[in-house]
């Protein structure tokens, strides 16, 4: 059982943690020195499906529940964008309520049904709502179907900072991503954040305790999917276009993938995987037209040896005496 | 005599300059799908374009290129990536191929509007056909539902009046239906579109059989145009209702239908035994090269590259001319393993339509061969609808 | 018989002639019989599967990249042998030898490990199979040839009915018997069905547990393989085709209960006739209600979508699918 406990200053973990943010921080710098601002696409990329991948986190390394549908709530997103901007809505505060309203009301009502189910079931039925909102997306033609939804302009949020240009998309991504890292943080380590992970371990326990564990497990699942639909707003303005490929269950499989590939259960792992997902994907492809050839048993062999994930390679360190908890 | 020197160092250095910057290889994206369900039309596409670069010797227009060959894997977000890398990193002036037709409406605006050409070589979604077209993109296959509308031609002359028609429930599938009946004109007898993920034909199937159909239409690509075909052999309606078809028969399929498409009958631009010169030539190498019989896509990929072979020749390497460029480009100059070629006001073909039956060609292979043109210098339902001259 | 009259109408407007001109009773007699048939196909994909899940408790997505394997198999031995009977015994022991070797080479150690890590090793080998058979075989399909005995039609009905169809039948129905017969009447099936209940106890009993996953494990994929040879000549065999196989035999299995394989004959019926049925007379019932585009536009997608809706509802009803083996 691992609980987070408080960072130690000097652990290996601690540090490249703070390399990590300090580069995050200035890649369009670095970028614009290098004169090649692609660098500045990739990274979006990979701090979109880090926040996508970070929200799965919640419910699946932390609730234990295997959400094979997660996808679902990108594509929420992005079609809240595309079709806003389709009736000429471009107000980016307008797009992010709407994208957050849309996904509550949707991960609720199928929260609610899915939580009836476990283990097995629990993932089939996640990935059957997203399947059903796939096809879905495909055969409402008036909105392209599964030719997808040009987005004429992304979200609006001027006069207080501006998206349309890839740096500014950056850096609005980079403080929704780390703002969701940070609460992450504390949620886990609050009392609503213990008891979902006392769920993971021994459910039975925690409901002779007479905790309302349903209502605990719906609760982060609702949160879970609104944070994702938020990365699916970030998704639909980056490619300036939402479809239904976005909820296709191979998306979702990619975000478990993600997930478990970073480290469940960790702050940073989720977003550690999702870079390290897209950079294998992104270099493997330019050597060879099969690099999924290499890339599949590298994730075999990772699930194999490195059994807490890319992250969990680092040591977490001793926490200082006055912070220590018992096991 | 100390000037005369200078001034010949001077017209030296800047002969060098001029050669040097010649010698750089003009550098040319190629983002098609190949590790995805569309994965054999981007093979075919890469491996035509490729067919005719290597043939010069890595050189288009007289000149040495480089081709960036990309894989979007079908996804939007891949996709705008990879624009990204190959116009702001590798600073291409044209990007060709373009599988899908999602991956076509995702990336279109963004690269015309940073004045990149676009020679599309297979998607071609109607939007970008008709009001968004743009005098930097070049299109050498067809709009989407065009092959449909010449299928719709020929049912219709050949006076067929219970006609039913299937296609899958995607965007491609309305849309090719909407051809089909744009032209053929008369109700269908039923439209049936059936769901992505399905497999088994067998109850469509007996559904078409109590219609009692005298003609039947399908538009199934890909994996579905292999089950669609074999189940329907393999229920005997094959040799009672004529089958006409789009996409369903084509280079790709053959191969692993072969006796059990006979007689399915197609509709395109293209076949493998049309005959004419620079035809008979890129059909026999690209069978020698890469052992299998070339499709439409292959054919459409090929004349992309004949294109800009023809353009870059014209502007003489200079593709920073973009003025320059799209003259040469729209001029079309080039002879079209097709027959006729020449673009419309929007930059989408003005071609012949076939009509195609799978039989036996002389080596005992299956093939598509060539049967009565439908439609001569068709031009595309939408092109009136671009505002471009 | 035939349909009643159909001559005249015309499309494009409400034409209730054409839903009564479909509802003959022989013709629904028809379809119900391919929903059976199509019902006896899943089962055959799903058997193997529902064995190694239910007993072993493993998340096994590599059967779908064995189906498939099997089908390549097939379709080879086939081309070059004009054997059928050739090409069967290459699908059966090719995907059995390959089955067993990873289980052996890999699998094996992930039957402790939990759901997630499972998830991602069979992830890994799926990406790995799908690409290694575009290698080998390249992305178009396959040419599998219908053995030629059974290329022909029946008459059934008054409506010709392939006879490569009742060979399927026969072999989902015989393996259904076999086993049957191997769990409930033989000593291995004995310790299967115990496995399935207590797993745990039944190696504190002295069974040696590895050599019976790893039949186990070998027997799932020999039933893979055999599902891979007999949907060959009728579906195409390209890569990626067992993903889409993979959800539908989940689905079948979840319905029909885990570890349970008469759940997964009568789950693999049900689904077989409930989507047939379903998508033929949707799309009709629907243009009786509603306006013929809505109709046209709505059927395809709510017939795509009724597997999953048709999963959720046993599951809302009956978490642990209808026959379930576990308490």
């Amino acid at each position: 059982m691992s609980f987070p406990e408080p960072i130690s200053p000097r652990s290996p973990r601690f540090l490249v943690g703070v390399v990590i943010l300090l580069v995050l921080a200035l890649v369009p710098q670095i970028s614009d020195a290098i004169g090649e601002s692609y660098y500045v696409t990739i990274v979006t990329r990979i701090l979109i499906f880090g926040l996508a991948a970070s929200s799965l986190n919640l419910i699946l390394g932390y609730g234990g529940l295997v959400s094979f549908g997660h996808a679902l709530y990108l594509g929420i997103g992005a079609y809240a964008v595309g079709l806003l901007s389709f009736y000429g809505v471009s107000n980016g505060w307008i797009h992010l309520a709407a994208t957050v309203g849309l996904c509550a009301i949707v991960s609720l009502l199928t929260g609610l049904v899915c939580m009836r189910t476990s283990g097995m079931g629990f993932i089939m039925i996640t990935l059957a709502f997203a399947q059903m909102f796939f096809f879905l997306g495909v055969s409402l033609k008036q909105y392209g179907g599964d030719d997808g939804l040009k987005i004429s302009s992304r979200s609006n949020f001027e006069p207080l900072f501006s998206i349309e240009g890839n740096t500014g998309l950056y850096y609005f991504s980079l403080i929704l991503t780390l703002g969701v890292l940070y609460l992450t943080w504390r949620f886990v380590n609050a009392r609503f954040g213990r008891v979902l992970r006392g769920s993971k371990s021994n459910i039975q326990r925690l409901k002779v305790l007479g905790f309302p564990i349903l209502r605990f497990q719906v609760l982060t699942y609702v949160i879970s999917g609104c944070v994702c639909g938020v990365a699916g707003l970030l998704l639909g303005n980056f490619t300036k276009f939402a479809s239904p490929a976005y909820m296709y269950w191979t998306v979702s499989g990619d975000l478990i993938v993600m997930v478990i590939l970073g480290g469940i259960a960790t702050v940073m792992g989720p977003l550690v995987g999702a870079a390290v997902y897209v950079v294998l994907e992104t270099i493997l492809s330019s050597y060879t037209q099969h690099w999924m050839v290499i890339l599949g048993p590298m994730i075999l062999v990772i699930a194999l040896t490195a059994t807490r994930g890319v992250w969990g390679l680092f040591p977490r360190g001793e926490a200082p005496n006055w912070e220590k908890r018992t096991p | 005599m100390g000037i005369a020197f200078r001034l010949l160092g001077f017209v030296a250095a800047a002969a060098l300059a001029v050669c040097a910057q010649a010698q750089q290889p003009i550098k040319i994206g190629m983002m098609v799908s190949l590790s995805s369900s569309l994965g054999a039309l981007g093979q075919d596409q890469r491996d035509a374009f490729m067919l005719l670069v290597e043939r010069n010797g890595g050189r288009l227009g007289g000149l040495p290129v480089q081709i960036l060959i990309e894989d979007d894997q079908l996804k939007p977000e891949v996709a705008t990536q990879i624009v990204d890398k190959l116009i702001d990193k590798e600073r291409v002036s044209i990007i060709t191929g373009i599988t899908g037709s999602n991956i076509m409406m995702a990336i279109h605006k963004k690269v015309v509007d940073k004045e990149v050409f676009i020679i599309g070589s297979n998607a071609g979604p109607s939007p970008i056909v008709g009001p968004q077209c743009s005098p930097y993109y070049f299109h050498t296959a067809t709009e989407n539902g065009q092959r449909a509308e010449a299928v719709g031609q020929y049912a219709a002359d050949k006076g067929f009046k219970r006609v039913y028609a299937m296609a899958p429930n995607f965007q491609a599938g309305t849309d090719t239906v909407a051809g089909f009946k744009r032209y053929y004109k008369q109700p269908l007898l039923e439209e049936v579109y059936t769901p992505l993920n399905q497999l088994d034909f067998q109850a469509e199937i007996a559904q078409l059989a109590a219609a009692k159909p005298d003609a039947v239409y399908v538009f199934y690509p890909g994996s579905f145009g292999v089950q669609f075909v074999r189940q329907w052999r393999q229920s005997g309606l094959s040799g009672k209702i004529p089958l006409l078809s789009t996409s369903t028969v084509d280079g790709i399929n053959l191969p692993a239908l072969q006796d059990t498409a006979v007689g399915v009958g197609d509709g395109s631009f293209w076949g493998p035994e049309l005959d004419n010169p620079a035809n008979k030539r890129f059909v026999e190498e690209f069978e020698k090269k890469y052992n299998r019989i070339p499709s439409q896509y292959a054919a459409a990929a090929y004349d992309a590259a004949q294109l800009l072979d023809s353009a870059i020749a014209k502007v003489k390497g200079n593709v920073s001319d973009k003025k320059a460029l799209m003259a040469a480009l729209k001029a079309a100059d080039f002879r079209s393993i097709r027959g006729a070629f020449k673009f419309n006001n929007n930059n989408f073909g003005i071609q012949d339509f076939y009509l195609l039956e799978v039989a036996k060609d002389t080596r005992g292979r299956f093939t598509l061969k060539t049967g009565p043109k439908i439609m001569p210098s068709m031009m595309d339902a939408y092109h009136s609808q671009c505002p471009m001259k | 018989m035939g349909p009643a009259c159909s001559d005249g109408n015309v499309r494009g407007q409400f034409a209730p002639l054409s839903f009564h001109s479909f509802m003959t009773w022989n013709l629904l007699v028809i379809q119900a019989l391919n929903g059976l048939q199509y019902g006896v196909l899943l089962f055959l994909l799903a058997a193997g599967l529902t064995l190694v899940l239910g007993v072993m408790n493993f998340v096994n997505l590599t059967h779908g990249a064995l189906y498939m394997v099997g089908a390549y198999l097939a379709a080879t031995a086939l081309t070059h042998s004009n054997s059928f009977l050739l090409a069967a015994v290459a699908a059966v022991f090719g995907t059995l030898v390959i089955g067993v070797v990873m289980e052996w080479a890999a699998l094996r150690n992930f039957y402790r490990r939990g759901h997630l890590d499972q998830v991602l090793a069979t992830f890994g080998l799926i990406l790995f199979f799908n690409e290694a058979v575009r290698m080998i075989w390249g992305p178009a399909p396959v040419y599998m040839r219908t053995p030629e005995w059974l290329s022909g039609t029946v008459n059934l009905f008054g409506f010709d009915y392939p006879s490569y169809r009742f060979l399927v039948i026969g072999v989902g129905l015989g393996t259904a018997v076999g086993m049957y017969l191997l769990i409930h009447h033989t000593r291995i099936g004995m310790l299967i069905r115990a496995g399935a209940t207590n797993a745990q106890m039944v190696s504190i009993l002295g069974v040696n547990i590895r050599m019976l996953n790893t039949l186990l494990f070998g027997l799932g994929a020999a039933m893979a393989g055999l599902s891979g040879l007999m949907a060959a000549p009728l579906f195409a065999v390209q890569p990626g085709m067992g993903d889409n196989v993979l959800i539908a035999v989940i689905v079948v299995i979840v319905i029909g209960g885990i570890g349970s394989v008469r759940g997964a004959f009568y789950g693999a019926l049900l689904v077989g006739v409930v989507d047939t049925v379903g998508r033929v007379y949707l799309p009709l019932l629907l243009r009786q209600v509603a306006e013929r585009t809505i109709a046209d536009a709505a059927g395809p997608a709510l017939a795509s979508m009724l597997i999953y809706v048709f999963m959720a509802i046993v599951l809302a009803v009956r978490p642990q699918g209808l026959f379930s083996a576990r308490r």
